[in-house]
């Protein structure tokens, strides 16, 4: 799931359970986010030999993952 | 030794006890004659008086009958309150109805198996879940040297009650830094093991694949006490290399860990580096690669263990918690299981690199806080002309190696020019606590200042 729609689901529902006072601190969790993905991405990338088989569909029922 | 008799080391009163000419029943006394003298620090929430008066009996007993149990016989400790003692409430500093355990947690019966007193519980930052123990629903837990200041957290009542004499050892848990966060800022010795060197059995959780428990001091040796007593999985003696010949070795992580610091933790740092080279110790810098992401990685792991604890109690008795403490595990909520993923992944990643930094090294030297006790109630702190939120920057220099699960000792390392202990942390390599402490005990008398009382020497 991209991150900004992430951010919003998730300030969507923070607003309906009655949390609003979550709202800017799931502003930092998603830049937080953003970060973990991109240093996972960036060291999967050195380690091309763990990193997930790209011609590879994923199993049936999966795709949206 | 410090001259007060009440902040004398483990080490140095066990022979007494053993000689009979210090009495455990009088050591109970005077610690309870201080805890009762600090009300104000909160440094407790429960305290075991009659209990740990009778038991003091038995152990004088016991010892004045050739029955000696070992260093820990007759001595007053204290444990964190989120650990279980039998017959006694365990509050988590939580204002939610506590639990009333049948069966001590397994680290405290090791303890009481070594002899030791269970003085009492001490306070600590509602579920141990925050840096400063000022959200307690027992109170904040002040600083002794300025009650206006935090003594950090979330173990800080335990690291109070050493530092005004109420114990002689005490037990905390450190889950980003909760041991050595609160012996920084108080200037005592607080050990972070390697993973299920201790039990979490009996212990309320926070993460449950970050938590540790460990013991706190007011010196490496009776860390090491402490320790030998308090474990519950065998040391790995069998993998421990052999000692390299020459000098010893620390590495200094530079980057990341030594870039934004308070004048005076920097200034501690030179002066114990100078200090430590000149009696022939090597001082080599070193890289962790990846340190920048520690943050985003301890989030993505804390947050969702921490939530799926609470998933019982935090709808039900949402207003039991305090507004703080809700709000973090709320968010754990809405963390991805693919996000939690990449931080076990990125976890591995780190452990690999801090085993890199530490190859050719004894341990890695670093500042333990990057400030000295901050103000109670401050969201937000200046590091070196930087804002920086008090939480962040509390945990920037201890998260990474419960991340990685390399064992961790905070060492009193001075004061900064205005009275503020600094503290500076030894990092070990893997399974190897024991040559954590033994490496420990040899550096500590370069770093206190000289006077070797606690709290970090002169000032």
């Amino acid at each position: 799931m991209q991150i900004d729609v992430w951010l919003k689901a998730a300030c969507d529902d923070a607003e309906r359970r009655g949390l609003p006072e979550l709202k800017p601190l799931l502003e930092t969790l998603a830049r937080s986010t953003a970060a973990l993905r991109e240093a996972d991405r960036s060291v999967r990338a050195v380690m091309a030999d763990t990193a997930p088989p790209e011609n590879l569909a994923p199993p049936d029922g999966l795709e949206d993952e | 030794m410090t001259a007060r008799p009440d902040l004398r080391s483990i080490t140095t009163i066990a022979p007494l006890l053993r000689a009979g000419t210090v009495s455990p029943v009088d050591l109970v006394r005077g610690c309870l004659t201080r805890i009762d003298g600090r009300p104000e620090l909160n440094a407790f929430i429960t305290v075991m008086r009659e209990r740990a008066l009778a038991d003091a009996a038995v152990a004088e007993q016991e010892i004045r009958a050739g029955h000696y149990l070992g260093p820990l016989h007759g001595v007053p400790v204290s444990v964190k309150d989120l650990i279980d003692v039998a017959g006694t409430p365990t509050t988590a500093g939580s204002a939610l109805p506590p639990r009333y355990p049948r069966a001590d947690a397994p680290v405290v019966t090791r303890l009481r198996e070594a002899g030791a007193i269970l003085i009492g519980k001490t306070n600590l930052h509602e579920f141990a879940f925050g840096t400063t123990s000022e959200e307690s629903a027992f109170g904040p837990v002040r600083h002794p040297l300025d009650p206006s200041r935090s003594p950090g957290g979330s173990s800080g009542g335990a690291a109070v009650a050493l530092v005004e004499g109420m114990c002689f050892g005490s037990v905390g848990t450190d889950t980003g830094g909760s041991v050595r966060i609160p012996s920084a800022a108080c200037g005592t010795v607080g050990l972070k093991p390697c993973p299920d060197e201790v039990s979490c059995e009996g212990v309320v959780a926070l993460s449950t694949t970050l938590d540790h428990v460990g013991p706190m001091t007011r010196t490496v040796a009776d860390a090491a006490v402490m320790f030998h007593a308090m474990q519950t999985r065998p040391p790995l003696h069998g993998l421990r290399p052999a000692r390299a010949a020459g000098p010893r070795v620390l590495g200094v992580p530079e980057p990341y860990f030594c870039e934004r610091l308070d004048p005076g933790v920097r200034q501690a740092l030179a002066r114990a580096l100078d200090t430590l080279r000149h009696a022939g110790y090597e001082i080599r810098s070193v890289a962790i690669e990846h340190a920048a992401r520690t943050a985003d990685v301890y989030v993505h792991i804390v947050l969702p263990e921490a939530s799926w604890y609470h998933a019982p109690t935090i709808d039900v008795h949402a207003e039991r918690y305090s507004p703080e403490v809700r709000v973090r595990l709320q968010m754990g909520r809405y963390i991805l299981a693919q996000d939690y993923v990449r931080a076990m992944f990125l976890r591995g990643v780190l452990t690999r690199a801090v085993n890199r930094a530490l190859e050719g090294c004894d341990a890695l030297l670093l500042p333990t806080l990057p400030i000295p006790a901050p103000p109670l109630g401050a969201a937000s702190i200046d590091v070196d002309g930087q804002k920086e939120p008090v939480r962040a920057a509390m945990l920037r220099l201890t998260q990474l190696f419960n991340i990685t699960g390399h064992p961790a000792i905070a060492l009193p390392a001075g004061r900064t020019g205005d009275g503020w202990p600094v503290s500076l942390q030894l990092v070990g390599a893997q399974n190897d606590t024991e040559g954590l402490l033994e490496l420990a005990a040899e550096v500590e008398p370069y770093m206190i200042g000289g006077d070797g009382s606690v709290g970090g020497g002169a000032g």
